[in-house]
């Protein structure tokens, strides 16, 4: 019997987004479920119910039919309190939680006996997790939604252009924060044709920013801001002072300020004070995607565009909201994902493996029972090898460094022996043997690795020289007893041999130069 | 006839000849003229020796005087028709093949040369003071000549063998092969005591007591180089070839100090160090070492099959149709191939080059990345795609282009394995870990092509495979690159 998938539609206000879209849908039925989606659940985002059902789809009347059919339910807000009255033990909820914000909903939750999967704690260090981490897709379109807010407030262009009826300067951009939110919005501010300044608390992101077009602003201050996990942490006194001093620059000199600053669990930053505000141009924008956790900007109010002081603040907390069938379709795809590590048997059936590192993150009710917060994930591989590094190394170094200074008395006493035994004709030819090599060395290290194959086409050619070895037994000096018809046709069948080498050898690397052109 | 000084200066105008052949090689804009230095160099040091003569204490000898000159034509005519012959019949892709077996040639040479050495009954060339010491060294330098000599010509062919398919490609291995080998050595090393101190004075006929330790020797030898050459993998051959070019031009140098002859212990010497270095270079490239190639088989270390760790590479592939990839290729700025031994044996070079010209002229920019070590022996990849007349300067070598993957939209990787797999660098367990490689998972998207989900010689799973932005195109190189180039026109 496979389970049945039910998704509800959004009750949040204005809550345009829905958990599935009907491309998802063909691809979950392939996985063995059944999908039943509430009617007009994705007419926010353009997916109508006919899209649905020819997808594959069950349409229900009411929310309460999928509530009470359903085995597996997808949301994408966290569910009201009239919800959880519906849900019954046994079935298990994938949407967002926000557990640390809503403790009152994870315990009515836990009450129901439920298993919930919460999408804001999927471990996003965990490179196979990144596919199912929706705060990433959804934080990407509201930084990309947050500049076209700001285009449609600013009353210029954002590209600088000269046209006849005069020049027109292009408009400036500042991003405070560089997350997943921030570097969209560089990237679309400066597909716009802006010029796009960004800041960010911790220095690494300082190439990624560049890497989009945009401009990395240091705070001229000494500290790390890297909190972890990717997210930024509480900077000190003396930062935030020269941080104030720079944002308070750039206030005064840019047209848009877009704010992206977050720090996990905390209250969003102040990061622009209303003076900044009252020494900005009339006419510029701000943006603060923070409004939900309290705004970055002191006059931000949430969910409305105000004007103060001649600037337009836009404080909306449904930047992905307004975008609702792309954020649909990603937030759909995340969720396939998420569905098929459960389902890796592709049955129709969901296992809830905890001992799985990334389903156990984000599962944060399981069984009626509270998992929230899991354990410190294991960091994969990195910190391992180093120390098993140190530790190998100095036996490593040891062994070879005996072995070099085995080599180099062998050396030594290898030339100690033929200086002193050795006869003065013997002498003269290791001289030239070894100086030979050195030649060979100096000459050879400068190949380029394109002509490798010809250069052991050529010195394979060139080692035949040995053919002079031959040559030589065929008119020794005579002498007594010597077996010289014997000696003869050895030396012959060497020079026939090596004849295959030098002639073949010359004319095969010609062959092969000859390819090489520009 | 040219008088012994004089054929001694043209040795060193051949040696500076040799010298400057190598330099040549350097670079493409010098390479045909550094093979021209070979050719002339050859031939002068070939006609010096011919009509030459050499002082000895019993005065001027030479080989016109004794009539030999008739026999040097006539095996040079032989043995140089069958080489220009196996030159213009060669395809690109078995110069691995054609190179190996020369090396055998010159390795059975300097057996041949050896043997006939030791039967040379002629004194040594020598004052009577050091005559004693001047037979000892030259008893010892027939017994290592014909013994390097040995090495290199069993170990060639093995080697040839293997590169035309005629043995497998996976490792022999023994059991205690290093205890088989150790004892084999001190074996050669016993009786080259033994040899030598039989050995009697230049005059005497060689007895079978003497004769036998050489006997031995050369069959010990003989059966090392076998050894040696099946404990390698098949992805090590590179290393395999350059060394026993290295070998072939050691061989020469014995040669030489047996003969005392100078311009065989300089060339020798030349080839023999460039041999090595071209082996360092290929160990370098595989980040392994030396010696843990020439000991053989991968992953032999441990002695446990690939360990398959936590992280192990999940998830599916995403395979894609060569219509799609056609789509993909003619959307992007940035095209990166990486080609490996899998181009080569689908002879699919032709078929890459029509499909980048076609992109470029569409004014994308296609170059080419080659790693190292990719194919069967050094340079391989460039040789072919100069074949199929790709221009040198849009194939780049992996440390110019790796840079560049992250601004690339599309890396096409055409048969190869291990040399993109990004376990090298993401996985310490892996038997290839630290192996440098191209990072064509950084593209925007790549495209891997492939016979099958088999693993590469190094038996190593791929997590390439798995990414989110890797697409598989499933299918003989050679076919699926003529069905692209066919889409591409459409």
């Amino acid at each position: 019997m496979p389970q049945t998938i039910g998704i509800p539609k959004e009750t949040f206000a204005g809550e345009k987004r829905v958990a599935t879209a009907p491309e998802v849908v063909e691809k979950l039925i392939k996985l063995g479920f059944s999908v039943t989606v509430e009617s007009g659940a994705g007419e926010g985002a353009s997916f109508f119910d006919e899209a649905f059902t020819n997808a594959g789809a069950k349409v229900a009347a009411s929310a309460a039919e999928i509530w009470s059919t359903s085995d597996i339910i997808f949301k994408v807000r966290e569910p009201e309190m009239s919800e959880v009255a519906l849900m019954k033990a046994g079935q298990t909820l994938i949407s967002f939680i926000w557990p640390a914000q809503n403790p009152d909903l994870m315990k009515a939750l836990a009450e129901r006996k439920v298993t919930v999967l919460a999408m804001d704690c999927v471990p996003r260090l965990l490179s196979r997790a990144q596919k199912m981490d929706a705060l990433t897709s959804m934080a990407g379109i509201g930084g990309y939604r947050a500049v076209i807010e700001a285009a449609n407030a600013f009353g210029r262009y954002f590209n600088g252009q000269i046209t006849a009826a005069g020049k027109i300067p292009p408009a400036k951009v500042f991003i405070a924060g560089a997350g997943v939110a921030g570097l969209a919005a560089i990237g679309t501010a400066a597909g716009l044709g802006a010029i796009v300044r960004a800041n960010d608390t911790r220095a690494e992101v300082a190439d990624q920013v560049k890497s989009l077009g945009g401009e990395f602003v240091k705070v001229d201050y000494e500290e790390e801001g890297s909190g972890g996990g990717g997210y930024a942490k509480v900077m000190s006194e003396g930062f935030q002072k020269a941080q104030r001093e720079m944002y308070a620059q750039q206030a005064k000199d840019v047209d848009i300020i877009i704010t992206t600053a977050l720090i996990p669990g905390k209250p969003a930053p102040r990061l622009i004070t209303a003076e900044m505000v009252a020494s900005m141009k009339p006419g510029s924008v701000i943006v603060d995607m923070a409004a939900e956790r309290g705004g970055n900007c002191e006059l931000t109010e949430a969910d409305k565009a105000v004007v103060k002081h001649g600037v337009t603040i836009i404080g909306y907390t449904d930047l992905a909201s307004r975008l609702a069938k792309q954020s649909s379709t990603l937030y759909a795809t995340n969720l396939f994902r998420l569905t098929e590590e459960l389902c890796k048997a592709k049955d129709g059936q969901i296992v809830v493996n905890m001992e799985d590192d990334a389903i156990r993150g984000f599962t944060v009710i399981k069984d009626g029972e509270i998992t929230w917060p899991p354990p410190p994930l294991k960091l994969p591989a990195p910190p391992a090898p180093k120390a098993a590094a140190v530790v190998a190394k100095p036996e490593e170094k040891k062994s070879s460094g005996i072995g070099q200074a085995i080599a180099v008395l062998l050396g030594a006493g290898l030339f100690a022996l033929i200086g002193a035994f050795a006869p003065t004709a013997f002498i003269g030819h290791f001289t030239v043997f070894v100086l030979a090599i050195f030649v060979g060395y100096m000459v050879v290290w400068n190949v380029t690795p394109a002509l490798h194959t010809p250069l052991m086409s050529v010195t394979n050619a060139i080692s035949s020289i040995i053919t002079i070895g031959a040559l030589l037994q065929v008119a020794p000096p005579h002498a007594e007893g010597r077996l010289d018809d014997l000696i003869l046709g050895i030396a012959v069948a060497g020079i026939a041999l090596t004849s295959i080498n030098t002639f073949g050898g010359f004319a095969v690397t010609r062959r092969m130069l000859l390819m090489f052109q520009k | 006839m040219i008088s012994a000084n004089l054929t001694t200066v043209a040795y060193i105008a051949a040696t500076i000849l040799f010298i400057l052949s190598l330099g040549g090689l350097s670079n493409p804009e010098t390479s045909r003229r550094g093979n021209w230095f070979g050719i002339i160099g050859m031939t002068i040091a070939v006609l010096a020796t011919v009509f030459g003569s050499r002082g000895t204490q019993t005065g001027e000898v030479s080989i016109l005087a004794s009539h030999g000159l008739v026999y040097v034509v006539a095996a040079m005519a032989i043995g140089g028709t069958i080489g220009l012959i196996a030159a213009k019949v060669v395809k690109m892709t078995q110069m691995p093949e054609l190179v190996a077996i020369m090396h055998s040639l010159v390795g059975l040479a300097a057996c041949t040369i050896g043997f006939a050495s030791f039967i040379d009954t002629t004194p040594l060339d020598v004052p009577a003071k050091d005559l004693v010491a001047s037979e000892t060294i030259h008893l010892i330098e027939i017994y290592v000549g014909i013994l390097i000599g040995a090495v290199t010509f069993s170990g060639s062919v093995i080697a040839f063998g293997k590169l035309s398919g005629k043995i497998g490609g996976k490792p022999v291995i023994l059991p205690g092969r290093h205890l088989l080998n150790l004892i084999g050595l001190l074996v050669v090393i016993y009786y080259g005591y033994v040899f030598v101190a039989a050995g009697g004075l230049h005059g005497q006929a060689p007895t079978a007591a003497v004769l036998l330790p050489l006997i031995i020797m050369t069959v010990l030898a003989l059966l090392f180089g076998i050894h040696m050459v099946m404990a390698i993998g098949g992805a090590d051959m590179p290393v395999v070839v350059s060394m026993l070019n290295s070998y072939s031009g050691w061989a020469a140098a014995a040669t030489g100090f047996m003969l005392s002859n100078d311009l065989l212990i300089v060339v020798g010497a030349l080839v023999g160090s460039s041999g090595a270095i071209l082996s360092y270079i290929m160990c370098r490239a595989m980040n392994r070492k030396f010696l843990a190639v020439i000991s053989g088989g991968f992953g032999t270390g441990g002695g446990t099959a690939v360990k398959k760790p936590d992280g192990e590479p999940q998830g599916e592939v995403t395979p894609i149709s060569a219509a799609d990839t056609a789509a993909l290729l003619k959307e992007s700025k940035n095209v990166i191939i990486v080609p490996g031994y899998g181009m080569a044996v689908a002879q699919a070079q032709h078929s890459v080059f029509e499909i980048t010209k076609l992109l470029r002229e569409k004014g994308v920019n296609v170059r080419f990345g080659i790693h190292p070590v990719a194919g069967r022996m050094p340079g391989h990849m460039n040789v072919l795609l100069a074949e199929a007349k790709v221009p040198y300067d849009i194939v780049l070598e992996m440390e110019e282009i790796n840079e560049d993957f992250p601004e690339t939209d599309v890396a096409m990787v055409i048969g190869a394995n291990d040399i993109v797999n990004p376990a090298a660098q993401e996985d310490p367990t892996s038997p290839i870990a630290g192996m440098p490689v191209l990072e064509v998972w950084k593209a925007k998207t790549s495209i891997m092509m492939k016979r099958s989900m088999a693993s590469g010689y190094a038996g190593v799973d791929n997590p390439l495979f798995y990414k989110e932005n890797n697409r598989m195109l499933f299918g003989d190189a050679k076919k699926m690159l003529d069905e692209v180039l066919a889409n591409l026109k459409a």
